[in-house]
């Protein structure tokens, strides 16, 4: 008997008004199979997996699945055929529990909620090798259980067809771990999967096949086994590029921004940041790395002003900005870019324009009552053709954009307003290979003209190659400070779990306080 | 029985009386609400409920044909907000006024139309019958409660039996489960295949039906008068609105909130009886200004926000995405 492949798209095309998001597209995958689908930030891959799961339509071309050809209306019909998605935002009700949320599209057991739901949840799980806790309300779950409960709920509907979303995106190189185990029982179990990333190393760990895609267009597929990192990124840009990070030395100045015994609570009022230090040189790129949620958004918003501290210092070329308000903070050239995981929420007005939001940081600056819309549009030009922002036009609502285009749209304007500090976290938050090089290039640019930077990051690869020092959290405390290019990602893994604490290695010099500091000059 | 004490009696009774067309509203704005939708078309929809409810009830002198009716008639304003704001992607809030603009015209126009031929309560006798009190075995000769809560007609009954079934519904059956997973993250509910577009139809008619009850309550509460000046809603609708919130998106807490907005409503009425009945203990009711009694109501609403946004969390029943349109292929 001939080989049948689980899912086969013929063909596919599909667009959004003049913009065509699918050209003609085809793809398959077998059961048993892992396949990586790769292809640069707006390439249509996500759109494409919209397609098997019943969010969109595909306005040309066939699906065939399990060899039956296929309409897929509704992400019911996709259900019905087999077909689970456990998409980059997770689609779960947050006031839910967990059991509660797989309950929803349960459609075997009666019309009524039966006490024994829980019980029933932790049975499959655990059948499925799973440990979860089904009456957890997904509001007080971390992402890695959020993600869990995803595929037990995929699998719960008796998928056979699984795709998953940049799945790795949010999670720890432990959690990583842990998902491919997942993902490879599934695939030993007869599952088809398809999964979405733009980490060359874990699609050249876990796939059998990729699959590129390249502006809308499938490029062809590969065996994993005959590709690497330099030939997966030359097919998926469409030219050779070099995959080093630059570190470029530049000469240091006396500490720029300097924090001392700084707490901070976050919302719910438990300590976020816990009696941390750290100093910021101009000309140095400072990485944080840490676990999710370890105090990197409390950090960021406390040195912008944005929160309230308990305790502790922070000093700005020997000014205390404790206290001061975000504008004053910014008129000291102290930038922020945050990237939230929703990669929209911060810092940008979405349904505005690339102009109006050039213009949301300086409005104050023109005198009376009127906007001066003409340096606005003339400052998203200039950025637009600097970083090579990919848009109709200067004045094209944000959203529209790609996501790796509307992060240089952020990095872009807090760069314009010329600052000695940029408090940069995320920036390459789902970005695929070439937006990010393109972020790293602008972050080095701005290193080089003598500005401190402060690089809140998820991929220890990257920080280890782009910055110059790393400052690991682990809940909110500093395990300590390495030099990026001395450290290995294993001693950093076990610093951002609290296994290794290096804070106190040396005896004479405490980690995160200058020798040179300027605390000392001061005013108490 | 002293005369005091059946002040106090007539005072408790009223407050189940009058008020009981809130729970209506109330009830029927949290099925709404539950799917998402914040319909502010709660006066225009009673009163359709109303004048349709109860020219069908004198028409055929049967309670039932007038309780369908007016079900039927409020239910197509809802119909009518669901086709605009689920189908059509119509601003919510604008509708929901447009409803309550329309529902009113609809009143006055029908009910100044008929004029001469307005049909009167006297010419019905088995309508009149249906809505007298029907007092509770054993329960209704309890001292003061028997007749303050269990000597009522049966809308009475019918309105707090259908707030605990809701309630019932929206807790322990899977329908209820994911009526209010349309209305906290219809993409989620969508994903695992709730048919979003029914869910909100199904339940923006049956909220508008259960509001129109309320209505035709309301009428035959006015002995069915109509008066070219004042609609019989009177400004319920909007009070159910904000009783949604003080009850929490609960269907139980719904009747607890009729009575508390309820002992207000009628204290207004009532404080210069209670006055005299109890000059001693009560006798201050008369210094107040009758206009405060007006406002204690929004007062108390303003104060169960204020504590609810600060229990945060854990507390709200409010849907996430209560007022929000949802297209599947937003972007």
């Amino acid at each position: 008997m001939e080989e049948r492949y689980a899912i086969e798209m013929r063909g596919i095309c599909k667009n959004f008004g003049r913009v065509a998001a699918n050209k003609n597209v085809s793809l398959n995958v077998k059961p048993g199979e892992i396949l990586a689908l790769l292809g640069e930030n707006g390439s249509g891959k996500t759109t494409l997996m919209n397609m098997l799961s019943g969010i969109y339509k595909p306005d040309s071309g066939t699906i065939l699945v399990n060899g039956q050809e296929t309409v897929i209306h509704s992400p019911e019909d996709a259900k019905r055929l087999g077909i689970g998605m456990v998409h980059q935002h997770f689609k779960l009700v947050d006031v839910f529990s967990a059991a509660d949320n797989i309950w929803l599209g349960d459609e075997h057991s009666g019309p009524l909620l039966k006490k024994n739901r829980c019980d029933v949840i932790r049975q499959m799980a655990q059948k499925f090798g799973f440990d979860i806790d089904p009456q957890k309300k997904v509001y007080n779950m971390a992402v890695s259980e959020k993600q869990t409960l995803e595929i037990i709920k995929v699998l719960y509907y008796g998928a056979k067809i699984i795709i998953l979303d940049e799945p790795t995106a949010v999670l720890t190189v432990q959690e990583i771990d842990k998902l491919f185990a997942v993902l490879r029982r599934m695939k030993a179990e007869g599952h088809a999967i398809i999964i979405i990333t733009h980490k060359l190393n874990e699609v050249l760990e876990i796939s059998d096949r990729v699959a590129i895609m390249r502006r809308g267009e499938s490029i062809g597929t590969v065996d994993t086994a005959q590709a690497t990192e330099q030939l997966l990124t030359e097919r998926m840009v469409g030219r050779k590029v070099t995959l080093n990070i630059d570190c470029p030395t530049v000469e240091k100045t006396r500490p720029l921004l300097e924090i001392r015994d700084l707490t901070i609570r976050n919302d719910e009022g438990a300590t976020a940041i816990d009696h941390v230090s750290f100093y910021i040189r101009g000309g140095e790129i400072l990485g944080v790395a840490g676990i999710a949620g370890c105090g990197q958004k409390e950090l960021c918003e406390a040195i912008a002003g944005l929160r309230p501290i308990e305790t502790g210092m922070m000093i700005h070329k020997g000014d205390n900005i404790v206290g001061l308000s975000p504008k004053a903070i910014l008129e000291k050239g102290i930038s922020m870019s945050f990237i939230p995981e929703d990669r929209l929420g911060m810092g940008l007005a979405p349904s505005l324009s690339i102009t109006d939001n050039m213009l949301l940081k300086n409005y104050g600056e023109t005198k009376g009552p009127f906007v001066d819309r003409k340096s606005g549009r003339a400052a998203a030009e200039q950025v637009i053709q600097e970083l090579e922002i990919v848009t109709p036009s200067t004045e094209t609502p944000v959203r529209r954009l790609s996501g790796g285009n509307v992060q240089k749209v952020l990095l872009g304007r807090e760069i314009k307003s010329g600052p000695n500090v940029l408090i940069t976290a995320y920036p390459v938050r789902g970005l695929d290979i070439h937006s990010s090089y393109a972020i790293y290039d602008i972050l080095n640019r701005q290193k080089k003209d003598g500005v401190g930077i402060l690089f809140v990051g998820e991929d220890l690869d990257v920080m280890m190659g782009l910055c110059d020092k790393i400052l690991v959290l682990c809940h909110g405390k500093v395990m300590g400070v390495v030099h990026a290019h001395k450290t290995t990602k294993e001693e950093l893994g076990l610093m951002m779990t609290g296994a290794l604490d290096l804070s106190s290695k040396y005896a004479d010099k405490p980690a995160g306080i200058a020798r040179d500091s300027r605390i000392e000059e001061v005013e108490p | 029985m002293n005369g005091s004490s059946d002040v106090l009696t007539l005072f408790l009774f009223n407050i189940v009386l009058v008020n009981i067309p809130l729970l209506y509203g109330t009830v029927g704005e949290i099925l709404t609400e539950k799917a998402g939708s914040l319909n502010l078309g709660v006066e225009g929809t009673m009163a359709v409920g109303a004048i349709f409810g109860y020219l069908a009830g004198c028409a055929t002198d049967s309670l039932l044909t007038g309780l369908l009716t007016a079900f039927a008639a409020a239910g197509l304003c809802g119909g009518l907000f669901a086709l605009l704001t689920v189908t059509l992607q119509a601003n919510q809030n604008v509708t929901g006024l447009t409803i309550t603009t329309f529902g009113l015209g609809l009143y006055f126009f029908v009910g100044k139309g008929l004029g001469e031929r307005w049909p009167a309560m006297t010419d019905v006798p088995a309508l009149v019958r249906g809505f007298t009190a029907v007092e509770v075995p054993v329960l209704s000769r309890l001292p003061v409660a028997g007749k303050a809560l269990f000597s009522h007609n049966v809308l009475v009954y019918l309105g707090v039996l259908i707030a605990a079934l809701a309630w019932w519904y929206l807790n322990y059956t899977k329908t209820g489960l994911r009526l209010r997973a349309v209305g906290e993250n219809p993409a989620a509910a969508d994903s695992v295949g709730v048919n979003i577009q029914l869910y909100k139809y199904v339940h923006l008619i049956a909220g508008s039906g259960i509001m129109g009850l309320g209505g035709f309550y309301m009428a035959l509460n006015m002995s069915g008068s109509f008066e070219g000046s004042n609609c019989w809603i009177n400004g319920y609708g909007w009070i159910a609105i904000a009783l949604v919130i003080f009850a929490n998106w609960n269907p139980l807490l719904a009747i607890l909130g009729t009575l508390v907005f309820g002992f207000f409503n009628t204290l207004q009425i009532y404080a210069g009886a209670l006055a005299g009945a109890f000059p001693g203990a009560l006798g201050w009711l008369n210094a107040l200004p009758p206009q405060m009694f007006k406002a204690l109501p929004f007062l108390i609403t303003a104060v169960v926000l204020i504590a609810t946004s600060v229990r945060k969390r854990e507390g709200p029943g409010q849907p996430a995405s209560l007022g929000l349109n949802y297209f599947r292929e937003e972007r």
